[in-house]
């Protein structure tokens, strides 16, 4: 795996998102988002649309169900409500990110770290993941009817045999990254709220450090499409989404 | 909560307002009182029903969240007293009553598109949930469409999580006459596609007809 320190050749754009804000771009396909946990302690909630049908969307059922897994990691695939594979995990070193915790609504935030508004505090202020989703998704037109089952990159949410639920706070390292190869454009649309189970007593949300990067095309033998049966066929599909150019 | 909690119900189906039989690959789409009980009947044993739920009041606004379920209850399988919460965090309907004793809210929805990556290319003409619920939602007119199809319920459904993160879909834990019941604490619309999976072992590739009863509050 390459060393996120390093940004690789290709590098056409970084940027970073501190804790508690938003970010969205396309990706284009044959590129590649790297998400950085600089400080170890981010969570990247994220929510991806097909910029040409914002109908189309990602799938948390489709994800889990295609590939018999509730951790998400390298191999697996983020498929689309169509079948389609919208990114792949191509790189993870943190091993395990969640898309069952969903995300901090206001009072969820309040209740836990008290009310810090924006009077007060200026942009110290606290923000859910609610919150930011909404801003962000409404300038592309999206809203609460678009608020679908959401991934949250860093975080690891795993369930008992009887059921119950359970966060792993250690779950991500300082410098730990994962690397998302967009097989179609896609529209990344991601905050860095905290987790809603994260136990931290104060609202500390890490940065995340963001880098896309042109990648060559998907090979023959390629870990992610070759990683389970379902993953050929979703790209397959993909494939055909693209037989036009 | 800690997972199955069977529970039997006092309501006699003689005194129910309602009883409609839902026929395997077939929607069914009611409005449902606050105060109401709406009870959901395995009427052969191991089928799913994928059930979604939405304000009557602003249905495209509120509905059915499984996110917040889950998060409310701490906990991943549905069973008695689950809350069924929203997307604006209110309490739609609360499960009062479970003889099969876990339903799954992760394992979404049959589509055409889902079932080819799942099962093969070649099955995207077969029938799935996603075509009856566009079909109900299409018919109808509460403005409803795909967008509004989030992560939905499947009663009946065993789809069990490991700590190592495995998710499987398991032979069906329910039976002939198993039924699970919830009591309505808003208006709502419930859209219920009884599915018509015959790639998965959950129904034994054999799907089969629910009945859905309904109470008045005052009649049980």
């Amino acid at each position: 795996m390459s060393d996120p320190d390093t940004l690789p050749e290709t590098t056409v754009h970084h940027d970073r998102v501190p804790g508690g804000r938003y970010w969205s771009m396309v990706i284009r396909r044959g590129f590649t988002l790297r998400l950085v946990d600089r400080e170890g302690k981010a969570n990247v909630s994220m929510l991806l649309y097909s910029p040409q049908n914002l109908l189309e969307r990602y799938n948390m059922a489709d994800t889990l169900k295609g590939q018999h897994t509730s951790r998400l990691t390298r191999g697996n695939m983020l498929y689309s409500d169509m079948g389609r594979v919208m990114l792949s995990i191509v790189e993870d070193t943190a091993g395990w990110h969640d898309t069952i915790g969903g995300t901090t609504r206001d009072a969820d935030i309040v209740r836990k770290y008290g009310e810090h508004r924006y009077q007060q505090y200026r942009n110290d202020f606290y923000r859910s993941g609610r919150e930011l989703f909404l801003i962000e998704l409404a300038k592309w037109g999206l809203g609460k009817r678009d608020l679908v089952s959401n991934l949250n990159f860093f975080s690891k949410v795993y369930a008992g045999a009887d059921g119950v639920l359970h966060f792993d706070p250690e779950n991500s390292r300082p410098g730990d990254h994962v690397d998302l190869r967009a097989e179609m454009d896609t529209l990344v649309v991601l905050n860095t709220a905290p987790h809603p189970m994260d136990p931290a007593p104060v609202y500390d949300p890490g940065p995340v450090e963001l880098s896309i990067y042109h990648t060559p095309p998907v090979a023959a033998d390629d870990y992610c499409v070759n990683f389970r049966t379902e993953n050929a066929r979703a790209f397959a599909n993909t494939v055909i989404h693209h037989c036009q150019g | 909560m800690t997972g199955i909690n069977l529970v039997e119900s006092p309501l006699d189906p003689a005194n129910a307002v309602c009883r409609e039989v839902v026929p395997a690959g077939e929607p069914w789409l009611k409005e449902l009182r606050k105060g109401q009980t709406l009870r959901i009947l395995d009427l052969e044993g191991n089928q799913a029903v994928d059930t979604l739920f939405y304000s009557l009041e602003r249905p495209t606004v509120e509905r059915y969240s499984a996110i917040d379920t889950l998060q409310a209850q701490g906990n991943v399988y549905l069973t008695t007293g689950t809350k069924l919460m929203s997307n604006e965090g209110n309490v739609m309907l609360t499960i009062t009553a479970d003889t099969c004793g876990r339903h799954d809210t992760l394992g979404g929805a049959c589509a055409a598109e889902s079932n080819q990556v799942r099962y093969g290319l070649e099955k995207k003409s077969m029938h799935s949930c996603r075509d009856s619920f566009l079909r109900a939602l299409s018919e109808s007119d509460y403005g409803l469409g795909k967008r509004d199809l989030a992560s939905n319920i499947n009663f009946f459904m065993n789809v069990p999580l490991t700590p190592e993160g495995g998710l499987t879909f398991e032979d069906g834990i329910s039976d002939a006459g198993k039924y699970v019941e919830m009591r309505v604490e808003m208006d709502v619309l419930v859209l219920v596609s009884n599915c018509p999976q015959l790639n998965n072992p959950c129904n034994a590739y054999n799907p089969t007809p629910v009945e859905m009863l309904i109470w008045d509050p005052a009649k049980g």
